[in-house]
């Protein structure tokens, strides 16, 4: 299946570009994804479980980062094996261009399914991607930006002890500055 | 006042008793002494080339005693093709080999690439997940969409073959030039473009195989879910494991369903022959229900455009088809016979249509392999040519029932020969025309549209006039037309010395009746209670050699060998007879269990002359020999031609699409009918079928060749209430003419005319309705579908 968006994001590109290249960011952002290591060189390996409808897996794969333009657009492409659930794989295609309010994250999402999630999962594997793909770029905007409301503050803020400025950044601003 | 016991006896299945309170043995309930169990992992891409398997990971696994892969099996054969066919052009078919297990690259999801054996099976799956995980397979682009196979030389299912094709057919190429001309002439041409969707067969028991090695004597067993255990014994022996077939053993013990799909050999049935040897051990296999949907022969699956010449008033004066018909990725036994000769040579249908020419292009796609299917190219084209039919009615404007009687043969034109091949030897098809007319009360339906309009639904009628040819076949014209088997059958008949009888019949039950059907032919013969006889089947070291049972063969062949077999019985009797009676042999007569001496009132009794030739104390041991015991081997002339009319009645919900089947009426000619509770069961059956691939059944792969419909939260089967109450008739029998019993053979018949029927019904009920920009809705016709054509 196939999908985009865009996203108005309230950080410089520079910002966005250093968010997308971080491992922990990834891992943060990816819905549930519990490690990842390795580098944008040399791409990235990742642990995710997920509940498809009926299959519950946790897929393990690599994760590569083509077609850089230096803080403009990225291809990030995935695969991930799921023992018997069968596999998963996509790619985005990540675009960044400067706009008055900060960046416009743009991003074409391809996704396919394999083996038993394919034969399973079929009719909800459409939605199940877009809601993936929401869960992920929700969270990315959240990690640069910090939250937008009080209430979900939970997701970013570390401690109950943060002051309100910090719980104003996103967690991601706070690693960086 | 109808006959309780002997031919045309209603006389209820036995079978059932076993079957119903779940004392059927099926090959996976039976359980040997140290058995292992194996796996198969299977491919979860279409297509892909093997690039490693390290199977050391899997091999240190507690309790796995083997692990096989397609090394093991590339220098043994491969699973052959049981049709050549010739293209337009006179080449053979392209015909790659097909391994035990993958070699070199998979093809399909669902392709077994390598094999685990364990102690126990949840160790063996284990390992299967382990051995796939160390398994490198670089994906390659898929093939699956079959126009896309043809046009895409580049994308190759099997590297030998540039573009994807099995063959080019053309039937029957020699009359295509006037068939163009006559179609150029004709006033009008329908013109319509169908698909016949795929379907899994999904037989309610899974394909299931048993291996065993007896090293003291080099003996192999396969217990197997087969519908027809010497072909298989024929497969694996000779085409690939080169076993002599006196050293393999086939039992298909009680199968639960088949509908073609276990007629084929499958390479788990030599793997587990292989590990059992390897082994020494019995090696177990029974494939899990996803297994059945990613591996067994799919069936269907055609493209078919379809041209109808005519005249304004509806003679059909020249049919042209042109079809792409899916194989899969490998040739499944009968799959170049489906598409061809059990399609094209039907395409005249029950017509007097005097130019039909029909192309059929084969194509490997990256799927499962296809198959035959209940009713096997027979349903293809039939909905062709019923929906052109319905298409030419609506286009001009011609009354349904009335454009049929136009241009249905008559029964004085028996025996015809059709356009496409074949010869139809009797038939009345007015008959069964008229009697579908009034049980369907035709006359009542205009007052059943309105009642249905009252509730806001959209009442349609649909016909279908259907014709088939069955009861496959006679050898020498399946050899011309390039079966690399014979398509005989045989049966023993063997009297046992208190009178008993056993019938070793050369087909198999998977579910039909025999064990009850045949016995009413013996007693009716010999005069004896139905409940002396006693079938057996499915077992090549006890049956003679047969060719089982598909194409709905099995009464038609096979039952004429037991009834040849018969006569000899009674041959041999007069025989006996006439020396205990001191008569002429000329002089001795057989009717109703006795031998007599004709216009006397001596007599033996069956049972007594059974007891004589075993206990031959006074019996004429100089010219004849003991026993009483014959085979015969029964090889038909031609195929049988059973034929129908079918009505279908629908209800059609404007608002959400749903079409529901509120009446269907079958009338059809089987000739003499053996056991009609058993043949309205056959028919109930058939018509579910079609009713399914007509309104619930369709079999989707994705653009990467992922199979998207691998369970039934996805594959629709019909329920119960899908399907109306049928009514059913066969009272318009014209006995066959070359085949003792007069039978046509009624297994497949219901799936073969329904589905059309059903298509034809929705249309009608949408043009009634008003909504008449909709010509076509193609199979199946969801809900989905029909709402879309009613708004798009």
């Amino acid at each position: 299946m196939q999908m985009s968006d865009t996203r108005e994001i309230k950080a410089a590109p520079s910002e966005v570009w250093a968010a997308i290249l971080n491992p922990e960011v990834l891992k943060e952002c990816i819905p549930g994804c519990t490690e990842v290591t390795g580098n944008p060189d040399d791409g990235f390996e990742a642990v995710v479980t997920q509940k498809v409808g009926p299959v519950k897996a946790t897929f393990k794969g690599a994760v590569t980062l083509s077609d850089i333009i230096e803080g403009q657009a990225v291809t990030i492409s995935g695969e991930g094996k799921g023992g018997p659930a069968g596999f998963a794989k996509g790619g985005a295609v990540v675009r960044l261009e400067p706009i008055a309010e900060g960046t416009r994250l743009s991003y074409q999402v391809e996704a396919n399914v394999g083996g038993k999630l394919a034969q399973l999962g079929s009719r909800i594997i459409d939605g199940f991607a877009k809601k993936m793909a929401d869960d992920f770029f929700n969270r990315f905007q959240a990690a640069v930006e910090g939250p937008q409301t009080p209430d979900e503050s939970a997701e970013s803020a570390d401690g109950d002890e943060a002051d309100s400025a910090d719980k104003k950044k996103g967690w991601f601003k706070r690693l960086i500055s | 006042m109808p006959k309780d016991t002997g031919i045309g006896a209603s006389t209820k299945r036995r079978e059932d008793l076993r079957f119903l309170t779940g004392r059927g043995v099926y090959t996976d309930d039976l359980s040997l002494f140290g058995q292992a169990h194996a796996v198969m992992v299977r491919s979860s891409v279409a297509h892909g080339r093997i690039v490693s398997i390290d199977t050391a990971a899997a091999e240190a696994m507690p309790g796995v005693l083997a692990v096989f892969t397609g090394e093991d099996f590339k220098d043994v054969g491969g699973n052959p093709a049981g049709w050549l066919i010739n293209s337009r052009d006179g080449t053979p078919m392209r015909e790659p080999k097909r391994p035990v297990l993958a070699h070199g690259k998979v093809r399909h999801v669902g392709d077994a690439y390598a094999a685990v054996i364990a102690e126990t099976y949840a160790q063996a799956k284990d390992a299967a997940q382990v051995l796939a995980d160390a398994t490198v397979i670089e994906e390659l682009p898929a093939v699956v969409d079959m126009r896309a196979a043809v046009a895409n030389a580049a994308n190759r299912v099997h590297d030998e073959i540039p573009d994807n094709l099995c063959f080019d057919w053309g039937w029957i190429e020699d009359n295509r030039a006037a068939v163009d001309a006559a179609m150029k002439a004709a006033p009008h041409v329908v013109t319509l473009e169908l698909t016949n969707n795929r379907l899994v067969p999904n037989a309610m028991e899974p394909r299931a195989s048993i291996g065993e090695y007896f090293p003291g004597t080099g003996d192999y067993k396969l217990t197997t879910t087969s519908q027809n255990p010497h072909l298989t014994r024929l497969l694996v022996c000779a085409f690939v494991m080169g076993i002599p077939e006196n050293k393999l053993q086939v039992v298909a013990p009680d199968v639960g369903g088949g509908f073609g799909s276990k007629i084929y050999h499958y390479g788990e049935e030599a793997l587990v022959l292989a590990a059992a040897k390897r082994l020494g051990r019995p090696v177990r296999w029974t494939a899990e229900r996803t297994e059945s949907f990613l591996s067994d022969a799919h069936g269907r699956d055609h493209v078919t455009k379809i041209e109808l010449g005519c005249t304004k008033e509806g003679d059909i004066l020249a049919i042209r088809t042109e079809t792409l018909a899916n194989v899969g990725a490998y040739l499944s036994n009968f799959s170049t016979a489906t598409p061809t000769f059990l399609h094209g040579t039907l395409m005249a249908g029950p017509y007097k249509v005097p130019h039909v020419y029909v192309n059929v292009k084969t194509v490997f796609t990256n799927t499962a392999p296809v198959d035959a299917y209940r009713g096997a190219g027979r349903p293809e084209a039939t909905y062709s040519i019923e929906r052109a039919v319905d298409k030419m009615c609506r286009e001009l404007n011609l009354d349904p029932f009335e454009v049929r009687r136009r241009n249905l043969l008559t029964p004085d034109q028996f025996p015809y020969t059709t356009p496409v091949g074949l010869v139809y030897d009797t038939g009345n098809y007015q008959a069964t025309l008229d009697k579908a007319i009034e049980l369907a009360d035709v006359s009542g339906f205009e007052a059943r549209v309105a009642e249905s309009a009252k509730r806001g639904k959209l009442r349609g009628m649909g016909l279908s006039t259907w014709i088939e040819a069955c009861g496959i076949a006679p050898s020498h014209l399946v050899g011309v037309l390039g079966s690399r088997v014979g398509l005989y059958d045989a049966a023993t008949v063997r009297v046992n010395a208190t009178g008993t009888i056993s019938v070793m019949t050369g087909a198999h039950s998977h579910g039909q009746g025999h064990e009850t059907v045949f016995p009413q032919i013996v007693a009716e013969k010999l005069g004896i209670p139905e409940s002396s006889v006693e079938i057996v089947h499915g077992d090549t070291a006890k049956i003679p050699f047969g060719m089982g049972s598909y194409g709905s063969r099995s009464l038609a062949v096979a039952g004429s060998a037991m009834d040849r077999a018969l006569d000899k019985i009674i041959a041999k009797g007069k025989k006996i007879a006439a020396h205990m009676l001191e008569a002429a042999e000329g002089d001795i007569t057989f009717a109703d269990g006795k031998f007599s001496v004709a216009g006397t009132d001596k007599a033996k009794s069956f049972g007594e002359i059974a007891f004589s030739a075993y206990v031959p104390h006074n019996y004429p041991l100089e010219t004849l020999e003991p026993g009483l015991e014959e085979t015969a081997f029964y090889d038909p002339a031609n195929f049988t031609y059973p034929a129908g009319a079918y009505i279908c009645e629908v209800e059609v919900d404007a608002e959400t699409g749903k079409v529901d089947v509120v009446a269907f009426t079958a009338a059809d000619d089987f000739g003499n009918v053996m056991n009609p509770l058993i043949v309205e069961g056959q028919v109930h059956g058939g018509v579910g079928q079609g009713i399914g691939q007509a309104l619930c059944e369709n079999t989707s792969y994705d653009e990467n060749g992922q199979l998207l419909t691998g369970s039934y939260m996805d594959y629709a089967m019909p329920r119960a209430d899908d399907v109306p109450f049928y009514t059913v008739d066969h009272s318009c029998a014209t006995p066959c003419t070359h085949n003792p019993l007069g039978v046509k053979g009624c297994g497949e018949a219901g799936a073969i005319g329904s589905p059309p029927a059903v298509v034809n019904a929705v249309i009608d009920a949408l043009h009634r309705g008003g909504i008449t920009h909709v010509a076509h809705i193609d199979m199946p016709v969801s809900p989905n579908r029909v709402w879309q054509a009613i708004n798009g």
